[in-house]
């Protein structure tokens, strides 16, 4: 189904934290081992112990210097993966309907045996959210691990993305965006959950927490009754260490 | 984007192939047997070879029937199906004027129609993608329509037609150079607006994800020095469009029809390799691809 | 004509079955699952009821599958046959393997055990390598823990008996402001990053103090970009300010600490400087009560920080009293430290006044009672929220062990040690000097050695010397040069082999550490000194044996290889008597199992250790028939009893219903197997916090088996035993430094924490930048090259330098510089980096790798673009014009000070690859292959 579906009963995404993300890169890993034993093919790694090693990967974590006007350079870590965009550029372009995007759920998913690798799906996602398998030779992208969040062969507590269930720092977040009393929803909206290049147009579902304001340990003030030293107060003299220590104890 | 040869052959060569047929539908020139077959016979090598070039580049050719199933969203879809009516029109219009001496005009302007709207889907693959803002303008059809039927023109031997859109075409080409060195910017989008972080200050790669070298740099992240962009422009239009334009200016003769043509094809491909090379996606925004 | 949606299977098998074991991938030690499908390894995940991981994994642990079945596996002994760092080896039986190291070993044994330098690296196992060792009889025995961080260990242990590394963590449920100095990753990996989720879930305040900002500190909400090497500088200026405001824990010192100690103050006494002490030896007190001298654990004491004590016309004054006088001196004031901090001096007042505002407006307390060695009840637990974490970037400097004393001393002076809210021990810990062996160095040909290697000397008389006072040690741990050397000196026992300085050796035995590239120090020296040879022709070492698991660099250098099996193949304990992986609330220990069997012709190395020691007749490895006394590692862990009833692991003892102690159950391995390969030993509430002092936590320890007797004990923010070195150094005592030593130990062996500028050793003036290495997040050292997945993320490093020395230095990004330090250069790749101190330069730890090692191609990114700063760092100081090289290492513990090294830049043109290039070594394993596609299930 290579055109959209008006719209999908569940908003299912993630949220994820760049206030919180350490860039360990273990959503990456867990990702790349969870995608290349379960749906479709393996996850191909070509010059894999060369000199020019390209592998599959369906989420990768870029990093980022931010420079204020005036501060400190702060450095963010930047996960990425698809978005499952509402409005799907990678899915009205497909000539197959490889592409498709879930009526029931939102997720945006390739079926493989219909994909012709043609790379164009890849070419309209403004994200980089899909690659070509180097050994498949089929697109390949983030399936919201469609494989785990139902999967009744594995118990409750697992059925959500194995990038989220790995997560360490707890930076990433699974849910349904569709409602808005979900985790996802609640976070994002007291967050301010962004959109990535919204000049896109293609309205993504995943969402991204901005980093919380940093470094306000560099204006003083706020912290000024706390400097009061013992032996500024007018007219007291410390008196060596017992002085200091009396003074010390009336101040506890 | 990555300039990859296939699809500058396709596009270059099915571009030309539709547009010869886009003449030769109109019957221009006029003509029958072994000549009409002469004709035929290039143009479908053209527009075919292109094809084929194309469904090589795919990753799975043996499954590329099933990119005709989406014509009522994908443009790819739409030319393929485009392509195919097209070459089966022309194809039968074709055998009259070889076989039968016969000149099914309808059917022949249906074709050179079909043809056109051919060129225009091929267009409409990279115009629709606002991910590739110096694609995602209406001059690109026009770019490719232009090129198809001044090309077309030059090699169906329409001296007259070819010079005028041959000059148009240049014209479109200079037009879309202009436009679209700006278009990026246009566009809006920045790392800024990619990180969302643009809010909060300067914002510059610092690590990338890989050292690794991936699909999306392959394909997606290619750049292509000023200069040598540059001076490829000045080749692209000389070759494409002056020089095929002054051997027509020449009195006629094979040598030199077939010289401009030629030259005319070199140009083309200078401006098609250019047209990929020069684009930027907005994917190479996180890879800090861009400034 | 739409296609239909098509319909996908969303409950596809996972695998047919899970098996529980522990990761390998870092000293961590999470549990994982590992899902098997058709007899193989499908896929690794967390396993959600570990203690240490509760489920998540880092990319190193998801990444396990690709590492074990790595192209780069050893696959079976191996033999030189080229010369030493050729690679060139023939293969060869494991009988032949076993029959060359016993013809090697038996003699020295017989001959002079200490010709025997066994020293294992990244070790999981070192309470059984040591007993190896100790069976054999040489005193050369440590692992890799004096390279690595003995100034974070031996600082926490014998400041507070329990250290930050692994051994303890912040409340990270109740802590509401934490500071983290000087880690990029950490041996706690994912409880690092666990806690750091639950803080800024909470909101709670992270501050990150470190020159570079990456990682945690790129998360931390307040960063301080501190100049490398000052950090005690600027903990002290903290102290400073929490003194002027008067905003410490009086009541917690005087309490809990040797803060209300007396201290001799006769200066003409040998004991001048040390604690007065009862008859019993127990550390006297005034009494606020009485104003009488009394032991510190009398029940009903009250210890008085303000007194002092005058006997003989000689006053005693209190710790406290020469703490507050030290530190309230303007040389700590924030304007004083400020400019060589590199942090400005409103900011260091503004974190001392929010640690203030933290601790003690913010207080929390538990209703949870609890009862304290002096017998006192107490009706809840105060917690002052305030913790705190530190690791390398602190300990790695030749000032790092008083750095670690000094962070230690202002976080108790906050009352915020075993607190709720502050920072706990994870059992053993705590554990006061006392309670842990002495370093032995009795050496008896054919006979066993005195006693364990390693330990915790409490004076002079402790230290590992010979009769002629000369070191017993081959790397002279237990010195005059680094006398509180707790985990030995790795670093240094290749170069002193070489040198034949104190001694010649016969043999050198390693395992699992890679000597020859990310290991050591000057890396191409220590190529060098590996294959240098003697006037006969001879290798001045002259056989070295090795194992490991992969093809690394140090496999070329060996002369027998004994090749281990990977982490899913073999049994492993993570016991108690070790490095459990124990948390603050309870302890616990691991396992691993073969949940695959190897398909090479491999052993588990500790197996090896079985049948070697059988074979070299090594008491503890024989029956009295002298047949071989464990069949293999498995039957050690089961049957091992350290003690009687203890044995490395404290489940399931007996008849599988005693934990702690009980005798060997031959199901014990089998319990932790279904148990999911660890047991968690819980602490109830009442013994959760303040466990030095808690009757009932020293209880649950006993009962465990962690002491034999309740410990409690006072934290030393005055240590004894450094003073008892400043002693000898003035003259007192039998056993004497050597001269040229002496200022130097009455210097820095003070017992109370100072900074010293290690820049100046290292010829700071000239070389003005510090270079500086972190842990990727995403690979561990050299094993993680030989990963297809992880070697995309990080295959080369470049070298990160600040703005300000891009532009001075008129450099690009992906421009090349050459890095030059007193000892050498390199020529590498820069990349730009604006959130770093700006006269820090850095990159990744270990990735450059050398030619044809790990299986990877010749011309793989690691070896042609990757470098190491290993070759501009050396293992001794800048000559100094005496006429001796000082050891690159801290005086006191002997710690190898990786990060003080000093270096200038300067812009260079772009060579082939970078420099130094070395030649390639000839896989013994051949090339990996040039596609992966890794699925079990066709
Ligand atoms: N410049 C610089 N150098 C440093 C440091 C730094 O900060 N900066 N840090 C230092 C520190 S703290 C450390 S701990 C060292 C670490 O350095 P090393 O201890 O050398 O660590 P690895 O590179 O991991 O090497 C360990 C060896 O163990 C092998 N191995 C892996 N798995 C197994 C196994 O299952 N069995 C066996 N038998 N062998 C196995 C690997 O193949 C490898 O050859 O590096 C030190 N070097
Ligand atoms: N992923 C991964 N995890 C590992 C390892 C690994 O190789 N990979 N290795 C394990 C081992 S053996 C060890 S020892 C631990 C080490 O774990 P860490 O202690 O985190 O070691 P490093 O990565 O060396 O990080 C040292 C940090 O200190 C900072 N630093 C350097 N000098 C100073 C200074 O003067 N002051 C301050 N405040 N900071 C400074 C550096 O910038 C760096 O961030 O990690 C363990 N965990
Ligand atoms: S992120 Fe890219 S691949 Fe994913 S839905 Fe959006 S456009 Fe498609
Ligand atoms: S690559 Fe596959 S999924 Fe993508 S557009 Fe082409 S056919 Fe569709
Ligand atoms: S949801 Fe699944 S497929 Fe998508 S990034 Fe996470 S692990 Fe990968
Ligand atoms: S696992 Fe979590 S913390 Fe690590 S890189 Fe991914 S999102 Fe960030
Ligand atoms: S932190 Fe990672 S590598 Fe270390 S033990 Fe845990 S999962 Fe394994
Ligand atoms: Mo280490």
């Amino acid at each position: 189904m290579t055109t959209l579906p008006q719209s999908t009963e569940k908003k299912l995404g993630l949220v994820i934290d760049l206030d919180t993300c350490v860039g360990c890169h273990a959503c990456v890993v867990s990702c790349k081992g969870w995608n290349t034993e379960n749906y479709g093919a393996p996850l191909a790694d070509t010059n894999a112990y060369g000199a020019d090693p390209v592998g599959t990967f369906l989420n990768r974590v870029h990093s980022y210097e931010v420079t204020p006007e005036e501060g400190t350079a702060k450095l963010i870590h930047f996960p990425k993966s698809c978005l499952h965009c509402e409005d799907a550029p990678c899915v009205t372009v497909c000539p197959t309907g490889a592409s498709y995007k879930r009526a029931e759920d939102g997720i945006v998913l390739v079926n493989e045996t219909d994909c012709i690798g043609c790379g164009l799906c890849a070419w309209a996602c403004p994200y980089g959210a899909r690659e070509m398998d180097g050994v498949e030779k089929v697109m390949k992208k983030c399936t919201l691990c469609v494989d785990r969040i139902y999967n009744e062969n594995l118990p409750e507590e697992d059925r959500e993305p194995a990038c989220v269930r790995t997560c360490p720092a707890g930076a990433r977040h699974f849910g349904d965006f569709a409602d808005p009393e979900s985790n996802v929803s609640k976070l994002s909206a007291e967050r301010g959950g962004m959109d990535l290049m919204p000049e896109q147009g293609t309205k993504p579902v995943n969402k991204y927490l901005p980093p919380r304001p940093k470094d306000q340990l560099d204006e003083v003030d706020i912290l000024a009754p706390f400097l009061a030293p013992l032996d500024d107060a007018p007219g007291r003299d410390l008196g060596g260490f017992l002085g200091w220590l009396d003074k010390t104890l009336e101040k506890i | 984007m990555h300039p990859a040869p296939s699809i500058i052959a396709f596009t270059t060569l099915s571009g030309l192939g539709f547009g010869l047929l886009f003449w030769l539908g109109l019957g221009l020139p006029d003509s029958t047997g072994w000549v009409a077959f002469a004709f035929w016979a290039i143009a479908y090598a053209f527009a075919v070879g292109g094809l084929i070039s194309s469904t090589l580049h795919l990753g799975h050719p043996e499954r590329a029937i099933k990119a005709f199933r989406q014509w009522r969203s994908s443009w790819l879809s739409r030319e393929g199906v485009a392509a195919v009516v097209t070459l089966v029109v022309m194809g039968i219009y074709g055998l009259g004027r070889v076989f039968f001496d016969a000149s099914w005009q309808p059917l022949g302007v249906m074709g050179s129609i079909l043809a056109l709207i051919t060129v225009f889907t091929t267009a409409m693959i990279y115009t629709q993608l606002k991910s590739v803002p110096r694609w995602n303008i209406m001059l690109t059809p026009l770019l490719f329509i232009s090129f198809s039927l001044g090309g077309g023109a030059l090699m169906a031997g329409q001296e007259m037609w070819a010079v005028v859109l041959l000059s148009v075409a240049g014209l479109v080409q200079l037009a879309w150079w202009s436009k679209g060195d700006t278009r990026f910017s246009e566009a809006g989008s920045t790392l800024g607006t990619a990180t969302g972080l643009g809010t909060l200050g300067g914002v510059r790669p610092f690590e990338p994800p890989h050292t690794g070298n991936n699909y999306l740099l392959k394909e997606m992240a290619y750049v292509v020095g000023r200069a040598h962009s540059q001076k490829l422009r000045i080749i692209a239009v000389s070759l494409g469009f002056v020089f095929p334009m002054v051997l027509l200016f020449l009195p006629f003769s094979h040598f030199w029809a077939l010289l401009a043509v030629l030259s005319h094809i070199a140009g083309i491909l200078a401006s098609r390799w250019l047209f990929f090379a020069e684009a930027e996606h907005v994917v190479g925004l996180y890879y800090g691809r861009r400034a | 004509m739409t296609i239909q949606q098509p319909k996908i299977d969303t409950s596809p098998k996972v695998s047919d079955e899970v098996r529980k074991t522990t990761c390998y991938m870092c000293a961590c030690r999470c549990g994982i699952n590992v899902h098997m499908k058709d007899g193989k390894v499908a896929y690794i995940e967390g396993n959600r009821d570990h203690p240490v991981n509760q489920g998540v994994l880092c990319a190193k642990g998801s990444a396990g599958i690709m590492q074990h079945n790595a192209p780069s596996r050893l696959r079976t002994p191996l033999k030189r046959v080229g010369p030493r760092g050729s690679g060139e080896f023939e293969e060869i039986s494991w009988d032949e393997a076993l029959q060359i190291a016993t013809d090697w070993l038996a003699p020295v044994r017989e001959d002079d055990p200490s010709k025997l330098a066994f020293f294992t690296g990244r070790d999981q196992s070192q309470s059984f390598t040591s007993f190896w060792a100790q069976n054999f009889g040489t005193p050369n025995y440590a692992a890799h823990g004096g390279f690595c961080s003995v100034n974070m260990a031996a600082g926490g242990i014998y400041t507070m008996g329990g250290a930050f590394w692994e051994f303890g963590q912040p409340d990270w449920d109740r802590t509401k402001l934490f500071m983290l100095f000087g880690v990029a990753e950490d041996h706690d990996s994912n409880p690092i990053k666990i806690g750091l989720g639950k803080l800024k879930k909470r909101g709670a305040r992270v501050i990150g103090v470190n020159p570079i900002r990456s990682g945690y500190n790129a998360v931390a909400d307040d960063w301080v970009g501190i100049t490398p090497g000052t950090d005690g500088l600027f903990i002290l200026a903290l102290v400073h300010e929490l003194l002027r405001m008067g905003k410490i824990d009086l009541r917690y010192l005087a309490d809990y600490t040797n803060a209300a100690c007396l201290i001799n103050g006769d200066t003409s006494s040998p004991e001048n400087g040390l604690l007065l002490r009862d008859e019993a030896g127990k550390e006297l007190v005034m009494d606020r009560k009485t104003g009488k001298p009394m032991a510190f654990d009398a029940a009903d004491v009250q210890p008085d920080l303000g007194a002092s004590f005058t006997v003989d016309g000689i006053t005693h004054v209190t710790v406290m009293q020469k703490l507050a006088e030290r530190y309230l001196d303007l040389q700590y004031a924030p304007e004083a430290v400020a400019d060589r901090c590199g942090i400005k001096a409103e900011k260091i007042r503004a974190i001392a006044a929010e640690l203030a505002r933290v601790a003690f407006e913010e207080e929390i307390t538990l209703d949870t009672p609890w009862t304290d060695f002096r017998g006192r009840k107490h009706d809840k637990m105060v917690g002052r929220p305030v913790a705190f974490h530190a690791m390398r970037g602190i300990s790695a400097h030749a000032n790092g062990f008083q750095t670690c004393r000094a962070l230690h001393m202002l976080q108790i002076l906050l009352g915020s040690v075993e607190v709720p809210g502050g920072f706990r021990f994870k059992p053993p810990y705590p554990k006061p000097i006392a309670a842990h062996p002495k370093p032995h160095c009795k050496v008896t040909p054919g006979k066993p050695l005195d006693g364990p290697h390693l330990g915790f000397v409490h004076g002079p008389d402790d230290l590992a010397l010979k009769e002629d006072g000369s070191p017993a040690r081959i790397d002279k741990a237990f010195t005059w040069e680094n006398p509180m050397s707790a985990h030995g000196l790795m670093h240094m026992v290749i170069s002193n082999a070489h040198a034949g300085d104190p001694y010649k050796i016969d043999t050198l035995f390693l395992y699992m550490a890679n000597m020859s590239w990310n290991s050591s120090m000057n890396t191409r020296g220590v190529m060098d000194m590996l294959t240098d040879k003697d006037e006969n022709g001879d290798y001045v070492i002259p056989q070295i044996i090795y194992s490991d698991a992969y093809s690394s660099e140090m496999v070329a250098f060996a002369d027998l290889i004994l090749p281990d099996t990977t982490y899913l193949e073999r049994h492993d304990c993570i016991s108690l008597l070790d490095r459990p992986i124990s948390e603050a609330e309870g302890a616990a220990d691991a396992i691993r199992w073969p949940v695959v069997e190897p398909d090479r012709d491999v052993r588990g190395f500790q197996s090896v250790l079985c049948e070697l020691g059988a074979k070299l007749n090594l008491p503890g490895f024989v029956n009295e028939d002298g047949s071989q006394k464990y069949a293999d590692y498995g039957d050690y862990i089961t049957n091992h009893e350290r003690k009687p009833g203890i044995g490395p692991l404290a489940g399931w003892r007996g008849n599988g219903d005693e934990n702690g102690r009980g005798a060997p159950n031959p199901g014990q391995l089998g319990a932790y197997i279904e148990n999911g390969g660890f047991k968690v030993f819980h602490i109830d509430e009442e013994a959760q916090f303040y466990k030095p002092w808690n009757m009932a936590y020293q209880d649950y320890a006993v009962s465990l088996g962690l002491y034999d007797a309740p410990a409690p004990y006072l934290f030393q923010i005055y240590s004894e035993p450094m003073r008892r070195f400043q002693l000898a150094a003035e003259g007192h005592g039998d056993r004497q430094p050597p001269d040229h030593l002496r200022e130097r130990i009455k210097e820095k062996l003070d017992p109370l924490p100072i900074w010293y500028d290690p820049s100046d050793d290292n010829r700071g003036a000239e070389y003005p930048i510090t270079a500086l290495t972190q842990r990727p997040m995403a690979m561990y050292h050299s094993w993680g090259t030989q990963n297809a997945w992880l070697r995309q993320i990080h295959g080369q490093n470049p070298l990160y330098m600040p703005t300000n020395l891009m532009q001075k230095h008129n450099l690009k990004d992906g421009d090349w510089a050459r890095v030059t330090s007193p000892h050498g250069s390199i020529t590498v790749p820069v990349m730009e980096m604006a959130a770093l101190n700006d006269n820090t330069i850095w990159t990744w730890n270990a990735i450059g790798k050398r030619k044809g090692a790990w299986a990877l191609s010749e011309d793989a990114p690691e070896a042609t673009k990757g470098f190491l700063l290993n070759h501009l760092i050396h293992e001794l100081l800048p000559a100094k014009g005496d006429g001796l090289r000082w050891a690159n290492s801290d005086p006191i513990t002997g710690q190898a000070a990786w990060f003080d090294l000093k270096v200038q830049v300067e812009k260079a043109s772009a060579p082939a690859e970078s420099q130094p290039a070395f030649p390639a070594q000839k896989s013994p394993v051949g090339q990996g292959p040039d596609t992966v596609t890794w699925k079990t299930t066709a």
